[in-house]
This record gives structure tokens, sequence and C-alpha cells, in this order.
């Protein structure tokens, strides 16, 4: 990672207690907001990232100098609307963007690495209320988010019945299936596996596991694509030559493509914060929290929801998100859902699928 | 909604409508764009929900600001709570189900009473087309061949109602449709287009 720029960030005034029965002081949230806020701080959306994501959602990357990473969905006049609303995005804790992370310093006055405590998809969202409370934004009017932001989503519904008035969960699940956990896996490993990891002690020698987080970058990738769309992509097709080279080099297109996704990857995130936030997603299961019934987690909710699901996505394929309605409508609480057909897989909620828009556009507008 | 909307609404839903008392909790199962759902939240504060399998009719709903969700009621009625509404209603769906009888219990379960409605094929037209020209009907009403049609249990007046008596379920009224207007319960196996019951569980 290069050089940390400066993020608008605030320090939460309060200890921030953790499922791991942990406290994390003087957590700091970086984050960014567009659209003014109403004088009765009424029209706040609050957008939750995904697991690489940040709070640059509609503003140039400060890293990678690239456009934000929902510039299509959220700006003036866009889907959700900054000519309406005021739009809250802030960098998860865990994460490594101006929030408290792994690589922040921590009462030692070293980066914390290893011993930042493990944290689930619930801290990060209280760490998300802690926000809204020094912003003294009682009630948003819409949570939103997809896959790791959807779980933030459903968990602020779950965890802060009063937060939200809409909660609008895309591509995303109430639970880690065995095989998400298992992806995950392989990329930890990866990075782990890497010498310069050096137990998650890297920030001062320099040498930062590269080569292990390009290749956990590499397998999720791969995840959150569909076959039909790396088929039409890439085929069988070859990188700048017209033979195979008998060799290991990126003879495909396919291979080149993820190799560049896993260096580039690697210029903007922490291994580290992989190793947290996929670990937190991992653990996430909102059933669990609440009993074991995933409609009792919901039973004191006073928002109406919205999930959308894709039918390529496999990685929180159409049933995870039927699961959530199922209990939703068990719970009595009002609930639209939609599948949507796009062909990019888990990766459609950030891409061109119009119908995406019009559903996000309707469900906060009215 | 204006009351030249209400008439613009199919005249069965517009019956549906007149009848929902308000403030109540309605489920409309096949939904379609939410037409009757939002005429009964506008119109009636009726707290609608729906279930539509068509993906482009759920994102109309949605668009509308109703809480729709794409399923297939043979499959996901069953996720509903007993007694979870005041209304199930079924407009011109029955004859799709899977099994109606069950399709009519699940109603039933979920709704304490349950508008149906389905078109009715021992209309005369039907009869005749059958009778006279030997081959499955195609009218104004059900415009479908028989090897497209979703319809797969034909149905009549008097099957409903042998069904209706057979499940121990009460039938509280009945409307009958001919030409888009309201016709009278005389004859109505014969005269009726479609047909329009409220039913609730017996006892």
């Amino acid at each position: 990672m290069t050089p940390q720029p400066v993020f608008n960030a605030t320090t939460l005034a309060d200890p921030l207690p953790l499922d791991s029965g942990e406290v994390l002081h003087g957590v700091s949230i970086a984050y960014e907001t567009y659209g003014e806020l109403a004088a009765d701080k009424g029209n706040a959306i609050l957008l939750c990232h995904a697991l690489t994501g940040d709070q640059f959602v509609a503003s140039k990357h400060p890293v990678t100098g690239k456009p934000g990473w929902w510039e299509r969905m959220v700006g003036p006049g866009k889907p959700i609307d900054t000519n309406r609303f005021h739009v809250i995005c802030a960098n998860v804790i865990g994460s490594c963007m101006g929030s408290t992370g792994p690589a922040a310093i921590g009462p030692d006055g070293k980066p914390y690495a290893m011993s930042f405590p493990v944290i689930t998809i619930r801290d990060m969202v209280r760490g998300l209320a802690g926000l809204l409370d020094q912003m003294e934004i009682e009630r948003l009017h819409a949570v939103v988010g997809g896959s790791m932001g959807g779980m933030q989503a459903l968990s602020m519904a779950a965890n802060f019945p009063e937060r939200a008035g809409r909660v609008l969960a895309i591509a995303t699940t109430a639970r880690h299936s065995a095989q998400n956990i298992a992806f995950h896996e392989v990329g930890r490993q990866s990075i782990m596996a890497d010498p310069n990891w050096a137990e998650g002690d890297y920030y001062a020698s320099g040498k930062t596991p590269d080569a292990g987080l390009a290749v956990a970058r590499m397998a999720a990738h791969i995840t959150y694509l569909s076959e039909e769309g790396l088929t039409e992509k890439f085929g069988r097709r070859l990188q700048d030559r017209s033979e195979k080279t008998f060799g290991f080099d990126a003879d495909f297109q396919i291979e080149s493509y993820l190799r560049y996704q896993g260096s580039g990857f690697t210029r903007r995130f922490d291994a580290n914060s992989y190793l947290y936030i996929t670990r937190a997603m991992d653990y996430f299961d909102i059933a669990e929290e609440h009993g074991g019934l995933l409609a009792d987690a919901f039973a004191g909710t006073t928002a109406r929801f919205c999930l959308v699901s894709f039918d390529s996505d496999w990685l929180y394929p159409t049933a995870e998100s039927r699961h959530v309605v199922h209990a939703l409508n068990a719970a009595g609480a009002p609930v639209s859902f939609v599948e949507l057909s796009a062909p990019f897989g888990h990766d459609s909620f950030l891409l061109d699928v119009p119908a995406l828009d019009r559903v996000v556009r309707g469900f906060l507008d009215d | 909604m204006t009351e030249a909307d209400r008439s613009s609404l199919r005249p069965d839903l517009a019956v549906i409508l007149d009848h929902v008392e308000p403030g109540s909790r309605a489920l409309d199962v096949g939904c379609g764009d939410g037409v009757l759902m939002a005429a009964m939240r506008d119109q009636r504060g009726v707290d609608a929900r729906g279930i539509e399998i068509d993906p482009v009719c759920v994102e109309r709903c949605v668009a509308r600001g109703l809480s729709v969700v794409q399923g297939d009621a043979d499959r996901d009625l069953g996720f509903y709570p007993d007694g979870a509404f005041d209304y199930a209603i079924l407009s011109q769906t029955l004859q799709t189900a899977e099994r109606p009888d069950r399709m009519l219990r699940e109603l039933l379960r979920v709704g304490r009473r349950a508008f149906v409605s389905f078109p009715n094929f021992a209309y005369w037209r039907m009869r005749w087309a059958l009778l006279s020209k030997g081959r499955m009907p195609v009218t104004r009403h059900l415009p479908v061949t028989w090897y497209e049609t979703q319809n797969i249990h034909h149905v009549t007046v008097k099957d409903f109602e042998a069904l209706a008596d057979d499940l121990d379920i009460a039938i509280s009224n009945r409307w009958f449709f001919t030409k888009g207007r309201e016709v009278g319960d005389s004859g109505a196996n014969w005269r009726a287009e479609y047909a329009l019951f409220e039913v609730r569980r017996s006892g």
C-alpha cells in the first residue's frame, strides 16, 4: 500500500464494545457525504460498502484516481439522487481507508496488526451507528448496501430496528455459507503463506505480502463473475500472442486479467484488513445472533424492505435472498423482492443493469 | 385515484376494492402490476402486500411504493404465517394453480377471508364452441390456444361451489361478469364469462 492520504474522519466519543467481548477505544470512522442534509435530518441515506469497497462511492478514489465505485447509481439525478438525499458512506472498521483497522496505530503507539480484535458485521454496524449518533441523525430515510454492504443493512435492521425507514439489500445473504467461508479461507491462507506477511507484523518492514494478497484477490474475483460472463469476455483467447508459449506466463487473457486485478488490488488494500473483514463476513449469521430463528431477528423492525438478487450470482444466490424474504414475511414486515436477470454474476450490482436502477429509484422515492 | 380510475379497474377488481374493509391487511396473490393493491392502499387505507411471478411487474410495483415479492404462489404462500391477513386475493389465477384445492386452503390459512375470481368454463359461448366445432374454445376472455394456455384446471361456477362445499369453505358473496359488466345470479353457470367469490373458513 502507498502512504495513506488524509481522510475526512471523526473519532467516536464512546468506546465501541465488540461481539468478541473486547472494546475498541478512540475509534476513527472515515466517511464521505454527498448532497445536502435537510433541516429535519430526514433525508439521510447510509450506503454500506462491500468487502474491498470504501467511502468513495461517488468521488474519485484518492489512491487509484478511479471514479467512485457506485457513481452510476449515486449522484445528482441518479437513482440515489443527491439532489434529494444526503448520502453518507463510511469506511467500515477493520478496513484501511481511514477508519480504525489493523493498520491503524494502536494504544502502544504501533500499528495494531494482529493485535486488532476480531470484529463482526454487527461491530461494523455499531461503528456506523456511532457515526450517525455523532451526526445526530436518529432515523435514516434508508440504509442501502450490496454484498457485504447488504449484510450491514440487514444487520442494522435487526440490531437497530428504529434506525432506518427503508432497508435495501442487494445481492446479499443473512449468513455465510460453507462455500462462502471456503473461498475466504483460500484467500486468507494465501496471504498468511506469503513470507512477507510475517505474522501480520509487516508495517514497519516496508515489505508487504503483495503476492499473497494478489492471489487472494484473484480467487475472490472469480467468485464475483459468472461463467457466462467470463466466457463471453475472455473465452480461451490468448493475451497479445498468437501461440501458446508452453510455459507459465499469462498465455490466456483471463490469466492476464486476474493478475492485473490482483496486483492492482495490493496498491490500495491492506492484507491484514482483508483477513479481518473476510473473518467478519464468515462469522455473519443474523439468525444465530437472535436465538436461531431469522424471523425473530426482524420481529421489532419498523422498516420497509427491498431485496434484490441476480440470476447469475452464484456467490449469494437468489435462494439466500428468498430465505431473508420468507423470514421478513413471517415477521410481518413489508418486503419487496425481485430477482433480476443480468449476465455479470455477483458484480451485477455494480454494473449496468437498468432494471436495478429502476428498482432502487422506485423503492427510495416513494 | 379518481372515480374515473376506479372504473378503469377490471370489474372484478373494482368489486373487490368496494368490499375490502378500510384499514385491513390484504395479500394479493398474482398482483400483476399492482393496480388493485395501489387502489386499495390509496382509497381504502389497506396495508396491501403482493406476490407476483413476473419480475417486470414486480419492478413496476416497487416503483409504485408497493411491497411485492417475486415468487410462485404454489410454492411461496406456505411461508406466510396463519391468519396474517384479513383478505387473501386470487384474481383470475385459480385455474393456473398446480392444485386449486390446496391453493384455496392456503388462501384461507393466511387470510381470514378470500376473494377468488376465475373464468367460467361453462359459459355458454364456451359450451357452444366445444359443441359446434369440437375444439377447445378460444374466446375473447380466454384468447389462448389449449397448448399455450396457463389454465391447466378448467373450472365452472358449479365446480367451484362444489369444491367449496367439499373443503368446508363458506361462500359469503358471489358476483358474475360478462363482457366486462356485472350480471345477475340466475343461470350464472351458463351466462357468466367469469365469477368472483368471497369465501371464508366455515365455523
